[in-house]
């Protein structure tokens, strides 16, 4: 198929940058935020917008990171676009909205800058902060780089809002090591984007003069159920919407997305699966040692949430083994959350693939190359019919 | 402003059919404080006795949009939901002007919203936020807040052997409030409603963020009869628990002053969570409960330049 690529710009921009250019292009009605390391610069740079009169936006500079999530819930409720970005322990402080949001249907769409969480305080990349937000109700997305972080942004303007979703969107990229570091990448033009996001006309909203509206009632036991399975049911429409505006984009951008990236799986026996920077890391160790004529592959999950369990069961189906590197801790003693979702979605595989979780990068810890190789050399050496190695979660670079 | 009659024929923004207490001063502040306004309205509000009781899915009392989010960010919510007005208003895809007005009782106000609610005094939003200030948690169960008044029995701070009541005084938010220098601010009491309708009118006339706290009794957490709301937010004004007054543009003035000042044990005795004041063991807790509510009249007799 022939795939008109609108014109685009090459520049060098650092991730936050190319966040709050997105943010510049979709142009919300309203932003709240507040700031915190290593996501300040979004908001920095947007309130330069603003300032400069780059954008009509209301920029709402809210006195922490839960009024600003609920400036937004407001402000979506209110009917218009509505944006925000954190990180780490702002996004903690925001737990009690993010429910509120999902659970009302708002589409905000919101940036995370990964970062770990306190105690003990730190500023560098980690995953535990979205991922203790997993089970929020958000749809989630994560980003590998600079480029991918603001095409996520672009997209989940149009996820969040569509009808059948009508769903929070929260775009990750990792704090420092992809917020902080320069990159190539092209940009979409202002008129592109504004086109393929659209006007928004939400269905039902506070300043609907004609229609009023009560928005977050006491829900009891004889809806709350149903209310419940309903939200179950924007995410699980979501998974086609998103496939849906990754094919609408790649017409626009030429640029192409899926629920995951599928690196040389092919014939692969072995696979790591890793979200996010790393699989840059991983997919140069998957060239090397392809080289070395090792059949192995990597998956890089881009939605999280919803997950897509069958998806990559069916990508893994004839893997011998498989390793998660997981970028948070999720302290369950049982494995960091991409791994307990990984190994479940591959349980009815037949032959089950060997899985194990290595827990790596916490606080910012670095990852190198040969790491990588290490796991993929004990992912080959798995004897057929090992289930579960020993030990299954392995903590890479740590001293112990 | 109409009559408290004309107003009764107006539409209604609050509905019957809720399901607040019966003798529950909070539906009457409401009611009087959205009859002096014929804008569009968005409502807020905290969570709380008014939040549960007047919107059980698939019910609701409001004939006018109406938000909750949560307990502490009332302020917050509304907030955005007035940039997103200003945001529209701007780009003129919307003609038609609204008011937007906030109620969080005082726990989601001079507690847990109070942060939320200092952000949206210093950022200016147009939001009018109306405290009704019953003096404790009534909706979990009447705990203490920091608007409790000192001796007053709570569930969390009851009249024990050794603590009786509530040790402390209660806070001073409607000055605390004002020092955000804010356009409005003032405190009212449905008894004084020809008083509450004024401040209500010039708190929703004022271009930025006014701020209103109305007393508001409680039958099962104060522990009197139902009949005896009005008299008691009555008698909290005359005995000067609940000063009338108003701060507008800094100036500070009483609105009302009682031309022969009621003795305060009137209005603590109908109301059972002060019955252990009229114990004799309790005599000089009774003295320190006479001389806050003294110490906070002179104090803002003086803050009106009327000391």
């Amino acid at each position: 198929m022939a795939v008109a690529v609108a014109l685009q710009k090459k520049v060098a921009m650092t991730g936050n940058e190319a966040v709050a250019q997105a943010m510049r292009q979709i142009e919300p009605d309203v932003v709240a935020a507040y700031p915190i390391t290593p996501a300040t610069d979004i908001v920095q740079y947007f309130s330069n917008f603003v300032a400069n009169g780059q954008v009509k936006t209301e920029f709402v500079t809210t006195e922490s990171e839960h009024s600003a999530m609920s400036a937004c819930v407001g402000a979506s409720a209110a009917g218009v676009r509505a944006m925000t970005a954190t990180a780490s322990n702002g996004l903690a402080l925001m737990w009690e909205v993010l429910y509120i949001a999902s659970g009302m249907r708002l589409p905000l769409v919101m940036t995370v800058v990964n970062r770990a969480l306190s105690s003990p305080i730190n500023i560098h990349c980690d995953h535990s902060d979205s991922m203790g937000a997993r089970d929020a109700g958000w749809i989630q997305i994560y980003s590998e780089n600079t480029q991918e972080a603001y095409d996520n942004v672009i997209q989940a303007i149009r996820i969040a809002q569509h009808p059948k979703v009508l769903l929070p969107v929260m775009v990750m990229l990792d704090g420092f090591i992809i917020s902080h570091a320069m990159e190539n990448l092209e940009i979409l033009e202002d008129g592109d984007v504004k086109e393929f996001i659209g006007e928004y006309r939400p269905e039902r909203y506070l300043l609907d003069a004609d229609h009023p509206i009560t928005i977050g009632a006491l829900d009891l036991n004889d809806y709350y159920f149903e209310h419940k399975r309903q939200q179950v049911e924007g995410l699980l429409q979501a998974r086609k919407v998103i496939l849906e505006v990754a094919g609408d984009y790649q017409r626009v951008s030429g640029r192409s997305y899926g629920l995951f990236e599928a690196y040389r799986m092919e014939d692969a026996e072995a696979a790591i699966v890793v979200m996010s920077s790393t699989a840059g890391t991983v997919r140069t160790v998957v060239d090397a040692m392809r080289k070395e004529g090792h059949r192995i592959g990597l998956i890089k999950p881009r939605v999280f949430r919803p997950f897509p369990a069958r998806d990559l069961a069916e990508v893994l189906r004839g893997v011998k083994a498989v390793a998660v590197m997981d970028r948070s801790e999720s302290m369950s003693t049982a494995g960091g959350p991409l791994f307990t979702e990984l190994r479940s979605a591959i349980y009815e595989l037949e032959p089950r693939p060997l899985a194990a979780d290595y827990i790596f990068g916490l606080g910012g810890r670095d990852i190198y190359p040969e790491d990588v190789c290490g796991i993929f050399q004990r992912l080959l050496a798995a004897k057929p019919g090992d289930i579960c190695s020993d030990p299954m979660v392995t903590y890479l670079g740590v001293r112990e | 402003m109409p009559t408290l009659r004309e107003a009764t024929d107006k539409p209604k923004r609050m509905t019957g059919g809720h399901r607040m207490c019966a003798g529950c001063a909070a539906p009457v502040i409401v009611r009087q404080i959205l009859y002096c306004t014929d804008a569009q309205l968005v409502l807020g509000n905290a969570t709380g006795c008014l939040e549960v009781a007047t919107s059980i899915y698939p019910y609701s009392a409001w004939n006018v949009s109406w938000i909750h989010c949560a307990f502490e960010n009332a302020a917050a919510t509304l907030s955005g939901v007035e940039s997103a007005y200003r945001s529209l208003k701007k780009q003129g895809k919307i003609k038609k002007d609204f008011k937007f007005v906030c109620f969080g009782g005082d726990g989601g106000t001079y507690d847990i919203g109070f942060q939320s609610l200092s952000g949206m005094l210093e950022r200016g939003h147009n939001v009018l936020y109306v405290c009704y200030d019953n003096g404790a948690y009534m909706n979990t169960g009447i705990q203490r807040s920091s608007a409790t008044p000192r001796g007053a029995d709570t569930t969390t701070s009851p009249v024990g052997n050794t603590l009786v009541g509530k040790q402390q005084a209660r806070k001073d938010l409607t000055a605390i409030v004002a020092a955000h220098n804010i356009p409005y601010a003032a405190q009212a009491s449905p008894s004084h409603y020809r008083d509450l309708m004024n401040k209500a009118q010039k708190a929703l006339a004022v271009d930025g963020p006014a701020f209103l706290n109305v007393i508001s009794s409680c039958p099962p957490g104060w522990h009197h009869e139902p009949e005896l709301a009005m008299e008691l937010t009555r008698k909290a004004v005359e005995t000067r628990f609940w000063p009338l007054f108003e701060v507008e543009n800094g100036n500070w003035r009483m609105t009302y002053k009682p031309r022969h000042p009621v003795d305060l044990e009137e209005w603590l005795r109908p109301q059972g969570r002060f019955r252990h004041l009229f114990h004799p063991e309790n005599q000089a807790l009774l003295e320190d409960v006479k001389s806050d509510v003294e110490r906070n009249w002179q104090k803002i007799l003086q803050r009106c330049g009327e000391a």
